[in-house]
């Protein structure tokens, strides 16, 4: 049995107060002069607040370590602070927009919004007149027709790659990346130029939505992919081994156990277009009124209902184009949130 | 019973068993392999496929080769249609200014030059990702190697809904909330630095100019920059970071010396990733900008514009002729997103495989 | 005392002596058997992937109802040889081979072969237990019927019965209905056995089966291989010599050396570890290598 006592742990690398104290008081300093500089100077106002503060920060901590130190310190603190405000300044607008579209949207919001249409709304009409449906209707049509055809092209794709790897498997995987860049306007121009010049149809709440499966399936094609080959292979050799075919072993083992990350895919591939605007302002035509057949004659949805408001410069019109962003992003933030539930979710475990 | 506790007995197969002459180590059964000096021909495995499977590779197949369909018939299209507008203008499309749709009546001939919308574009794409760039980067860094446990996973979710957020939604920002802002700042600085040249200005000169719509756009691409660059940087290895920390180096010279080294490609690629959504977007342009076919050096007046936004606008009344041409402008268009596109895939790639 | 505790006593003294102390127990408790099915025979097998030679020149028959172990270094074409038999072999893309495979007389390289049909007649079991984890347990085990579209009229005798003979039947009949995942890694093994069992292969190969394993596990599925040799044909690739000389009634010795692999010796196991004609052979079960 040892008499000796075992030590206390202890971090001696730690803020020890001590040392603490000058950092502490050039803070303060520099909170001084920043808020002496603000009050004598004609720069004012919450925006020049922050921009001094920063520029005081990094003058101060160059300074304080220059001094303290050496030159390769000044140049460490001038680095963490900005560094620091970098990372601070990312949070920023994300917190402005959700700000202004809650406070600029939400008074146009009503239950009455979900009932009417625009159409025989005036642009100057009271918010208590006129509605959205018009455009929730498009919306979902266009999201669902997208979805019909992307999905199947989509997954059909990522097993080509990963179940037949096929010679021209190289080539496709290129193109599909390259699809994934395409200008949004640019997709809306080629369904406008094959389905309504060349072909003779009209605006359509399917053309819309074929301009966005050309987005969408680059989304769902690569983010498919990458799910299916973390399926180790050696389910696959177990289905074929015991004498199944090809096909029921993709089937009945491979996408199974992909399942949640599969529907992951297309969800993401949903959130990526439900939001998209130029592919729909050549496409779709822009009704006030709702319009029940997806496949002929002038749609909305809810990013041009925006986009006519916002033209028609009204204050209503204006207000009413926050709402609809304000719907719109309720929207965008629900599939997101479904994405992040179910890649938490560990497929069936 | 054998001392050791096994069984030694008895039970040996009777001679008569079948399985009996093989149990005796005959050897006749498994002839051992001798050094062969001339090798057989390798066989031609083939399989007869079920029907169901040759179904399943053909469906599959035509899937898969769909993407490609639909890409080669979009770039077959836009340049088809935009061919007589190259057959007429040649070069001059590109480099030409002036866009003149004379009324019929007047009988002239039309003059389609894209020249300063690719101007417009290449300009704001830079500004945004002037800003963009070194927030993303910083941003970036901060989350790899400074922010504290707690403060990472709700950065990188802020980060990512950021990158959800539909365009429209920043046009509509970018014009209520920063242009608004940016104004004010003009007045100030015009204000108060007016003396020094440059920013010499009449007040009303951020609002709707290619500086605003650079800004917009740098904010939008800031998510994309930002993943990008943290997952580079994750990857840096750590027995680098670890020698640079022992020989004495400050967090700064390590990421100095280390990170950016590493980095450097995959960074450039993903900046060349945000400069190419930068380059495909329309509406948020839109808002903010006026659509003038005039290059001006000065980026802070209101005036300028991108191919995308300019697709947009005349669209709507553009006669047949104005429609190929328009055609025309969204081939260019895609043409350059592509270029940029694999340049930063490759610039990634490569540096990935290091 | 069981054989397996004196033979791991005898070890401790001397290890040549004891395996084959332990092969010739082995055989001497192999009674009278109904031999079922038909076996496999390997002729003239090459293998290349590429232009690497990989096999040279190997040829085995598989006799029904014995259990035949594939002894080794690493990297000698054991598990190369054994996807050989039941056409895995050719999914690698640069794979080729020469030589025929007979099984009960027909090559089933032979061109036109339905390959999926081939595969029913021949299970495999690979060396990670992968239950499929999309299906229950009793999912899991019916899968092959599924897989195979066969019939059978009742599902749930031949649950059991695949369940008994992989000696997992009495820890999981209460809990068919959870997910595989759920069960140890010796549990899952023997899942996958039954898995196998489930189509009624006539042959069964198994890739280092235990060597992910824990030795409770392995001894429990030795002794479900020795009650399964009555009614098929089992050859086992293992990396583990006591568990060859535990098994199995024939044993082949194959050895690379740099170059392509080759059967040095098959014969009885027994003779393989008491009197191998091959000092390789012997060099290798002795321990002096390997």
């Amino acid at each position: 049995m040892s008499t000796a006592t075992i030590p206390r742990p202890s971090k001696p690398w730690g803020v020890n107060f001590k040392q603490a104290i000058p950092d502490v008081v050039a803070a303060f300093a520099t909170l001084l002069i920043t808020y002496a500089i603000v009050a004598y100077t004609p720069l004012k106002g919450k925006l020049a607040f922050v921009i001094v503060l920063f520029l005081v920060a990094v003058i101060a901590s160059a300074a304080i370590s220059g001094i303290r130190r050496d030159r390769k310190a000044a140049l460490n603190s001038i680095s963490t602070v900005m560094i620091y405000v970098a990372g601070m300044f990312v949070i920023f607008p994300l917190g402005s927009i959700l700000y202004e579209i809650i406070r600029r949207g939400i008074g146009g919001l009503s239950l009455g919004m979900f009932s009417t249409d625009m159409a025989v709304t005036a642009s100057d009409a009271p918010l208590s007149e006129g509605g959205l449906i018009h455009a929730v209707v498009g919306t979902f049509y266009i999201v669902i027709i997208a979805s019909l055809i992307s999905v199947p092209i989509g997954i059909l794709t990522a097993l080509y790659l990963t179940e037949i790897k096929g010679k021209a498997a190289g080539t496709i995987r290129f193109f599909v990346q390259a699809m994934s860049g395409i200008p949004s306007i640019v997709a809306g121009l080629f369904i406008y130029a094959v389905w309504m010049i060349a072909l003779g149809n009209q605006y359509s709440a399917a053309a819309g939505a074929m301009a966005l499966a050309i987005l969408m399936i680059p989304t769902v094609a690569r983010t498919s992919e990458e799910v299916l080959k973390l399926i180790p292979s050696d389910l696959r050799e177990a289905g074929l081994a015991m004498g199944g075919t090809q096909w029921r072993t993709v089937a009945m083992i491979v996408i199974p156990a992909a399942q949640s990350g599969l529907i992951t895919a297309v969800i993401l591939g949903v959130a990526r277009v439900a939001g998209e605007t130029a592919p729909l302002l050549l496409t779709m035509g822009g009704a006030d009124a709702l319009n029940l057949n997806p496949f002929a004659g002038n749609s909305s949805a809810i990013p041009f209902y925006v986009w006519k408001n916002f033209l028609l410069g009204t204050e209503t019109a204006i207000d009413r184009a926050w709402s609809g962003v304000l719907v719109l992003m309720i929207i965008v933030l629900f599939f997101f949130s479904l994405t992040r539930f179910l890649s938490g979710r560990k497929g069936r475990f | 019973m054998g001392g050791f506790g096994i069984n030694f007995t008895t039970r040996s197969p009777s001679r008569n068993h079948p399985s009996a002459h093989f149990l005796r180590g005959d050897s006749s059964i498994c002839p051992v392999s001798t050094a062969t000096s001339t090798l057989p021909p390798k066989r031609e495995i083939t399989t007869k496929p079920r029907f169901s499977d040759k179904v399943f590779r053909a469906v599959v197949t035509t899937g898969g080769f769909s993407s490609l369909v639909i890409l080669g018939l979009i770039s077959l299209f836009l340049l088809y249609n935009g061919l007589n507008v190259f057959r007429t203008e040649g070069l001059g499309f590109i480099t030409g200014f002036d866009w003149i749709v004379p009324l019929p009546e007047e009988g002239l001939p039309a003059q389609y030059g894209i020249g300063a919308m690719l101007y417009g574009t290449v300009v704001i794409g830079l500004i945004a990702l002037f800003f963009a760039f070194p927030i993303s980067v910083g941003a970036a860094l901060f989350l790899s190697y400074y922010a504290p446990d707690w403060l990472k996973k709700p950065m990188v979710l802020v980060i990512d809904v950021m990158a959800a957020i539909p365009s429209i939604v920043f046009g509509l920002w970018g014009f209520f909330v920063l242009m608004p802002h940016a104004e004010y700042w003009a007045k100030l600085i015009h204000k108060y630095l007016g003396f020094i040249p440059i920013f010499d200005m009449p007040a009303n000169a951020f609002t709707r100019s290619p500086f605003i719509a650079g800004l917009v756009l740098a904010i939008m691409i800031i998510p994309i920059i930002t993943s990008i660059s943290r997952e580079i940087f994750a990857q840096t290895p750590l027995d680098r970071i670890q020698a640079a920390y022992a020989l004495g180096a400050t967090k700064w010279s390590m990421i100095k010396s280390v990170v950016f080294p590493y980095g450097r490609g995959g960074v450039v690629g993903g900046a060349m990733l945000g400069l190419g959504r930068a380059i495909g977007e329309t509406v948020a342009v839109y808002t903010v900008l006026n659509i003038v076919f005039d290059i001006r050096i000065e980026v802070l007046l209101s005036a300028g514009g991108s191919v995308a936004s300019m697709i947009v606008n005349k669209f709507g009344e553009a006669n047949p002729d104005e429609l190929k041409a328009l055609m025309a402008s969204g081939f260019v268009l895609f043409l350059v997103t592509l270029l940029i596109n694999f340049l930063a895939n490759f610039i990634i790639n490569r540096t990935a495989r290091e | 005392m069981s054989t397996i505790q004196g033979a791991n006593q005898m070890s401790q003294a001397n290890p040549v002596h004891s395996l084959a102390n332990v092969a010739a127990a082995h055989s001497a408790s192999k009674g009278d058997h109904h031999i079922a099915g038909t076996g496999i025979e390997a002729k003239n097998i090459h293998a290349w992937f590429g232009d690497k030679h990989v096999i040279d020149d190997v040829s085995i028959d598989f006799f029904p109802g014995t259990v035949t172990a594939l002894i080794g270094p690493s990297g000698c074409g054991k598990s190369t040889f054994i996807r050989i038999l039941n056409r895995m072999h050719e999914f690698i893309p640069t794979a080729a081979m020469a030589g025929e495979v007979l099984l009960e007389g027909k090559d089933i390289y032979q061109s036109g072969t339905d390959v999926t049909k081939i595969r029913l007649g021949i299970g495999m079991v690979f060396q990670k237990p992968n239950p499929f984890p999309s299906m229950t347990i009793k999912e899991n085990v019916l899968s092959g019927l599924k897989l195979a579209q066969l019939k059978v009229s009742n599902q749930s005798e031949l649950l059991e019965s695949c369940l008994v003979r992989a000696g997992l039947w009495n820890e999981v009949k209460d809990r068919l209905n959870e997910y595989g995942g759920a069960l140890s890694g010796g549990q899952q093994q023997r899942l996958c056995i039954a898995r196998s069992l489930a189509v009624s292969p006539q042959v069964l190969l198994m890739d280092e089966p235990c060597s992910a394993l824990d030795p409770g596990s392995t001894l429990r599925i030795e002794e479900t291989i020795r009650e399964l040799s009555a009614s098929m044909t089992i050859i086992i690739v293992t990396h583990n010599m006591q568990q060859a000389a535990r098994v199995s009634d024939r044993t082949g010795f194959f050895l690379s050396d740099g170059g392509p692999g080759r059967l040095i010796e098959c014969s009885s196991t027994s003779e393989i570890f008491s009197n191998p004609k091959d000092k390789r052979t012997e060099d290798y079960v002795t321990g002096r290598f390997g």
